[in-house]
């Protein structure tokens, strides 16, 4: 946006000490979490907001700890064949669905409308025990299988992101404009290659925005994971924080190096993915 | 949609056989299998249901009669205006501000996203700490600066409110704000320019242009945080557990889990999440209403 020039009048300073107040609110507890990550056992409850320094309650030991008690590695490949796999299909099903209850004028469009809209309003509390029963006669839930165990865990929170992500890319592909499909169609694509050629390029930042989000809930979501998994080897990350939790009572330093080592994909993920939020390519793909 | 691209109905069938064949077998069978168990009588976890309640409708009367529900559907009530008001409105100005700079976009929007990222586990227990009664931060800072004389129970019947909420609030500016910078980013670059060749500037750029063409991502914002605050769950229950202070802080989430995984009262539970549902669907077309999202917003 070439146009939007970086004035130095005073609105523009102000407009920077806003957004820096607000990160600032964002950044420190987190730096707080890292920081207490590196604090000696038994400090954190007395001096949990200074720096820790070597000599006055600076170690390593929490992170040696948690990578001896616990198995890291095989919670994160578990935990990234679920949220991959969750986040895959929650943006392939929701985008042709979003697509289709946008582009196209058909009875019982309104009806489908409310039924996701209600969908969203389901708390995961109150179908969780009627979809264990189903899945359990299924032979897929408490099998004792690592990869059906998994499924298990998959199916459900797929279709707990589904109305999320639907609203949310109907929203988007509704100020998609129009004229772009037309002359798509007469240059002679069907509506396939319309939604591929056209629909996901141009509102890519949004598909981008429901991937995002599907990969965090469905990786920080402990209630339906702690349902359906029971086994050692089916642990996944935040089950394993509950567990390190659980047992690591008032060891909060211990606690806050699980944490900082089980954010570590989820910011990767994010940052890898926000390249597509950048303002330049869609607006290019608008005018193309 | 005059467009004739779209008068051939057949391929609408692969577009929405899927999402609607997972949501089907995954969320309306369950919900109707919960809106059953709310009308039978089921005495724990996992236990099948013993018959009918008497009258069918029981667990329905006791909802009107509960106290403690009234209390939960009031603190939720509260939330969902502050959530309304505070969270996205916070978010649109934030996301409208980044929008306006050119240097540093970016960093902004790496950074309002941590409190999403870091699990409601870990924010709890850095919120006790925050707000614990002796040598928590709050405290501690408001003592120093001399703004009060004595230590702060955030956790008593006066303060629990602000203390419970906050947390959530913070928490999910960042979920608001990265949607509205998607829709944002959105808008085409050249309105802009045709705009400021007229022009058109500063406020009045957000007036005229940036919020009618974010009328209809306002909109879903609106839906995602009333639905979001009847369900919310996680944070307030790490910190605040079951009900405290004195059964005053229950929500409508949090009573509704209390019910049915900790006393058992899968039935009573399961008719606490019918009234969440239809409150939500309520509530959200009331919000369509008011702020209708308009279809004919072309570019």
């Amino acid at each position: 946006m070439n146009s939007k020039k970086m004035r130095l009048h005073p609105a523009a300073l102000a407009t920077y000490l806003v957004l820096i107040f607000w990160a600032c609110t964002t950044v420190y507890p987190f730096l707080w979490v890292i920081l207490n990550s590196f604090r000696e056992k038994g400090r954190i409850r007395s001096d949990s907001f200074s720096i820790p320094l070597p000599g006055s309650g600076f170690t390593l030991d929490n992170y040696r700890t948690a990578m001896e008690r616990f198995d890291f590695g095989s919670a994160y490949a578990n935990s990234l064949i679920v949220s991959v796999t969750v986040t895959a299909a929650v943006v392939l099903i929701a985008g042709l669905a979003a697509y289709g209850l946008v582009r196209y004028r058909f009875r019982g469009r309104k009806l489908l409308y409310s039924l996701i809209m209600a969908g969203m309003m389901f708390p995961v509390f109150s179908t969780i025990i009627p979809v264990f029963r189903m899945e359990a006669a299924w032979h897929i839930a408490s099998t004792g299988n690592r990869w059906l165990s998994l499924l298990s865990v998959i199916l459900p929170q797929i279709a707990g992101n589904l109305c999320f992500a639907i609203i949310v890319l109907m929203g988007f592909i509704q100020s998609v404009p129009i004229d772009l499909e037309e002359s798509a169609y007469l240059d002679g694509c069907n509506v396939f290659q319309v939604y591929f050629h056209i629909i996901v390029p141009t509102a890519r930042s949004s598909f981008a925005t429901v991937a995002i989000f599907s990969f965090l809930w469905s990786y920080n979501d402990l209630f339906t994971q702690n349902f359906f998994l029971r086994f050692p080897a089916e642990k996944t990350i935040t089950l394993l924080l509950n567990e390190i939790s659980s047992q690591a009572g008032v060891n909060y330093g211990l606690m806050a190096a699980s944490v900082v080592i089980i954010v570590i994909p989820v910011l990767a993920v994010y940052i890898a993915l926000q390249k597509n939020i950048i303002k330049g390519l869609t607006a290019g793909a608008i005018k193309g | 949609m005059g467009s004739t691209l779209y008068k051939k109905k057949a391929p609408l069938i692969i577009f929405l056989a899927p999402a609607f064949a997972f949501l089907l077998v995954f969320l309306y069978y369950p919900f109707i299998q919960n809106v059953i168990n709310s009308v039978s009588q089921i005495t724990g976890l996992g236990r099948p249901a013993e018959g009918l309640q008497s009258p069918w409708y029981a667990n329905y009367a006791q909802l009107l009669a509960d106290p403690k529900l009234h209390t939960a559907l009031q603190n939720t009530l509260i939330l969902i205006v502050c959530t309304v008001v505070f969270e996205v409105g916070i978010a649109l100005v934030l996301a409208l501000l980044v929008d306006s700079i050119e240097k540093g976009a970016q960093v902004f929007r790496t950074l309002y996203f941590f409190p999403i990222v870091i699990s409601a586990t870990a924010l709890g227990l850095m919120f006790n700490l925050i707000f614990l009664y002796k040598g928590g931060m709050v405290n501690q800072l408001l003592l120093n600066l001399g703004l009060i004389q004595q230590a702060i129970d955030w956790k008593d019947s006066a303060h629990f409110l602000f203390t419970m909420f906050s947390p959530v609030m913070w928490q999910y500016v960042g979920f608001y704000f990265v949607i509205l910078v998607t829709g944002l980013n959105n808008i085409p670059g050249d309105l802009y320019e045709a705009a400021a060749l007229d022009g058109c500037d500063g406020l009045r750029r957000v007036r005229y242009i940036s919020l009618p063409l974010l009328r209809n991502v306002l909109c879903t914002c609106l839906v995602l945080a009333i639905t979001g605050a009847l369900k919310v769950f996680d944070l307030p229950w790490v910190m605040f557990g079951a009900g405290m202070p004195q059964d005053q802080g229950w929500l409508t989430g949090t009573y509704m889990y209390d019910q049915t995984f900790n006393r058992g009262n899968v039935d009573y539970g399961s008719a606490i999440a019918m009234l969440i549902v239809v409150l939500g669907v309520i509530l959200s077309n009331l919000a369509n209403r008011v702020f209708r999202p308009r279809e004919d917003i072309e570019f």
